[in-house]
C-alpha cells in the first residue's frame, strides 16, 4: 500500500512483470481492468461491535469494526456527530509490516478511506446529535488488515463502508443531565455510498487492483472515490514519485466510474436487513 | 456502548452457569490451522464468544539488533485487542495490560520450542483479538502454539491453556467475561502437556491454598481436553493440505493417516473417546 518500491523484488521479477505488461498480460491472468475476486461478510464481531466486516480482494484481507460511542461534539461543530476512521496495517498480515505506532503509510490509508466516506457525507453528521451543542454520538470505525497482497486501500473502504451498513447501536438520551438508554436500536444516518477504485501506473501502463508484486514494482498508484451520483469525491496519487499523464488519469477516471457500480453493488448485497 | 448489568447470580440454584454450563465445562472451542496465506504459521480460535487470530513469523532477521541472542531465537510475543473487540472501544495504542500479557504468553510458549536451533534470529507471534468475551490470553495461546506448529518451529509438545475461577464460591473451568469481571478470582495457566509443568501462571481474587490447588487440578484437566483438540485441529490442516493421489482424506477428513503420534508426544496420553 504503501510505496515499497524499495522493498527486495528480483530484478528477474520486476523484468517479467514489466515484459508481461508490455504483451498486454497480467501475472495472475486478469485483464488490466479487472479486479480479483471480492468477497464481503459482514456481522463477525457480533458480541462486543456494533457493525462489522471482512472484505477480501484475492489474498488481501481487513477487518472493520464500528464502535459508537456517547461524547462531547468538536466545538466547532456543536451540531455535528463525530466520525473517525483509522487503520492499522498489523504485522498479522505481512512480514513487510512491522509492529509500532502507524507509519505514514498506515495514516495515508486511515485518510483516504476516511476522505472517501467524509467528502461524500456517506454519514448524515447532522443527525447523529443526542442533545445539541452538549452530547452527540462517535462513530469510530478502525480497520486492521489481516492479509496483504496489494490494493489495502480498496479492500478498506469496502470493509469500512460494509461495516457502517451493518452498524445498529443503542439509542440514548439525555435525563437530568444523565445518558439513559432507551432500548431502541439505531442505524447509522446513511445518504450515499462512496467505494474507492485504485490502479498501478507501471511503465506506460495503467492496471486496477495491483497485487503486492505490482506494486513492488509501480511508477505511481493513483486511488479514486466515487459516489453514488457517479461524483468523484476523493483522489490520492501516493505510492511512489512517478509522474502521470492527464489522458492516463482521464482512463482511470472513467474506470472507476464503471467499476465502482459493481462494487457498491457488492457492498450493498452483504449486509442483511 | 456498554449497557451490561450485573447478573443476579453466577451460579444458579440448579449449579448452572449464566450461559448454561457445569462449573467445569469448557465453552465450545473452534481452533482452525493455516488461515493466513502471508504467515510462515497461523491459527485462528473461537471459544465461546472470544475470537482470535495468531500468526507466527520467522525465524527470521531481528530488528532491533541488541535484543539479540546469541544462543537462541528470540521469541517475541505481540497480543493486540482490537478496538471493537470489547464494549466500549478500546485506544487504539498497546495498553500496559498488552503489553504484560504479550510478555506472559511469549513465557508460556517458550519451553515447548526448540529455539537454540536458530541462534540470532527472532521468531514473532503477532496476536490479534478480534472479539473479547474473556479468557482471551489463554485463548491466545492455545492459537498461538498451533500457529507455531504450522510455521515448522521444533517443539516437544504443543502449549494447552484454560483459566479456571471462582463465582459465587465455587470453582469454575474457562471464565466467560461476566464471570470474570463479577467472579471472586481468576487463575490462567497453561502447561507442556508431557511433562504437566506449568508454564503460565497467574491469579488475582481470594483463594484459600486448597481452593488454588483444586483450581490448578481442574485446569490440569481442562489443558488435557484442550490439547486433544490442538492435535486434532493441526492433524486436520495437514490432511487436508496433502496431495491429490496421497490417499482418500480429500472427501472424508475422518479418516485421515494418523502418523503424527510421535511428534506431538501423543503416546504419552489416554486416548479420547470418539
Amino acid at each position: 500500500m504503501g510505496d515499497f518500491s524499495a522493498e527486495v523484488i528480483s530484478h528477474i521479477d520486476r523484468a517479467y512483470i514489466r515484459g508481461l505488461l508490455d504483451k498486454g498480460q497480467r501475472t495472475d491472468g486478469r485483464a488490466f481492468d479487472e479486479y480479483r475476486e471480492i468477497e464481503i461478510q459482514t456481522g463477525v464481531v457480533p458480541a462486543k461491535a456494533e457493525g462489522s466486516a471482512i472484505a477480501r480482494i484475492g489474498d488481501t484481507r481487513v477487518i472493520a469494526g464500528v464502535k459508537v460511542v456517547p461524547g462531547e461534539p468538536y466545538s466547532d461543530t456543536p451540531d455535528e456527530g463525530v466520525v473517525m476512521i483509522t487503520a492499522e496495517m498489523a504485522p498479522i498480515a505481512s512480514p513487510l509490516f512491522e509492529t509500532g505506532p502507524p507509519q505514514e503509510d498506515a495514516i495515508e490509508l486511515a485518510r483516504v478511506v476516511d476522505r472517501g466516506v467524509r467528502e461524500s457525507e456517506m454519514i448524515d453528521i447532522k443527525k447523529l446529535i443526542i442533545s445539541e451543542g452538549k452530547k452527540v454520538y462517535m462513530v469510530f470505525c478502525d480497520l486492521y488488515t489481516l492479509e496483504y497482497d496489494g490494493n489495502l486501500i480498496d479492500a478498506s473502504a469496502i470493509a469500512a463502508a460494509a461495516s457502517l451498513l451493518d452498524t445498529k447501536f443503542p439509542e440514548v438520551k439525555v435525563e437530568d443531565g444523565e445518558l439513559i438508554p432507551t432500548k431502541n436500536m439505531l442505524r447509522i444516518p446513511l445518504q450515499n455510498l462512496p467505494v474507492e477504485c485504485t490502479f498501478s501506473k507501471i511503465g506506460k501502463h495503467l492496471v486496477l487492483d495491483p497485487v503486492l508484486k505490482e506494486e513492488m514494482v509501480q511508477d505511481c498508484r493513483l486511488t479514486i472515490a466515487v459516489d453514488e451520483q457517479d461524483n468523484f469525491t476523493a483522489m490520492q496519487k501516493g505510492g511512489g514519485a512517478g509522474p502521470m499523464s492527464l489522458a492516463m488519469m482521464e482512463q482511470a477516471m472513467d474506470l472507476a466510474l464503471e467499476k465502482s457500480k459493481m462494487i457498491r453493488e457488492a457492498v450493498r448485497k452483504s449486509v442483511k436487513v | 456502548m456498554s449497557t451490561e448489568k450485573r447478573p443476579d447470580y453466577l451460579i444458579s440454584p440448579e449449579g448452572l452457569r449464566i450461559d448454561g454450563r457445569r462449573p467445569d465445562e469448557l465453552r465450545p472451542i473452534e481452533l482452525e490451522v493455516g488461515i493466513l496465506k502471508k504467515a510462515d504459521g497461523s491459527a485462528s480460535i473461537r471459544q465461546g464468544k472470544t475470537y482470535i487470530m495468531a500468526a507466527v513469523y520467522g525465524p527470521r532477521e531481528l530488528h532491533p539488533k541488541h535484543l539479540t541472542l546469541n544462543d537462541r531465537a528470540y521469541l517475541r510475543a505481540v497480543y493486540r485487542m482490537a478496538t471493537f473487540s470489547v464494549p466500549d472501544r478500546k485506544k487504539p495504542a498497546p495498553s500496559r495490560r498488552e503489553r504484560e500479557i504479550s510478555m506472559v504468553i511469549a513465557n508460556a510458549l517458550e519451553p515447548a520450542l526448540f529455539l537454540e536451533e536458530f541462534p540470532r534470529t527472532v521468531v514473532d507471534v503477532f496476536i490479534q483479538v478480534i472479539q473479547a468475551d474473556g479468557g482471551t490470553r489463554c485463548a491466545a495461546i492455545n492459537a498461538a502454539s498451533l500457529a507455531l506448529a504450522d510455521a515448522g518451529i521444533p517443539m516437544s509438545c504443543l502449549v494447552p491453556a484454560v483459566a479456571v475461577g471462582k463465582a459465587d464460591g465455587k470453582l469454575i473451568l474457562d471464565l466467560g467475561d461476566a464471570e470474570d469481571k463479577y467472579g471472586q478470582g481468576d487463575v490462567p495457566m497453561a502447561i507442556l502437556p508431557n511433562t504437566e509443568e506449568i508454564t503460565l501462571l497467574q491469579q488475582d481474587g481470594k483463594f484459600t491454598k486448597e481452593e488454588l490447588l483444586e483450581a490448578i487440578g481442574m485446569g490440569m484437566t481442562g489443558c488435557r481436553y484442550i490439547h486433544e483438540l490442538q492435535k486434532e485441529a493441526l492433524k486436520k490442516a495437514y490432511a487436508k493440505r496433502a496431495p491429490e493421489g496421497a490417499g482418500e482424506e480429500e472427501e472424508d477428513l475422518g479418516e485421515y493417516d494418523d502418523d503424527m503420534e510421535a511428534d506431538l508426544g501423543e503416546s504419552d496420553l489416554p486416548e479420547e473417546d470418539e
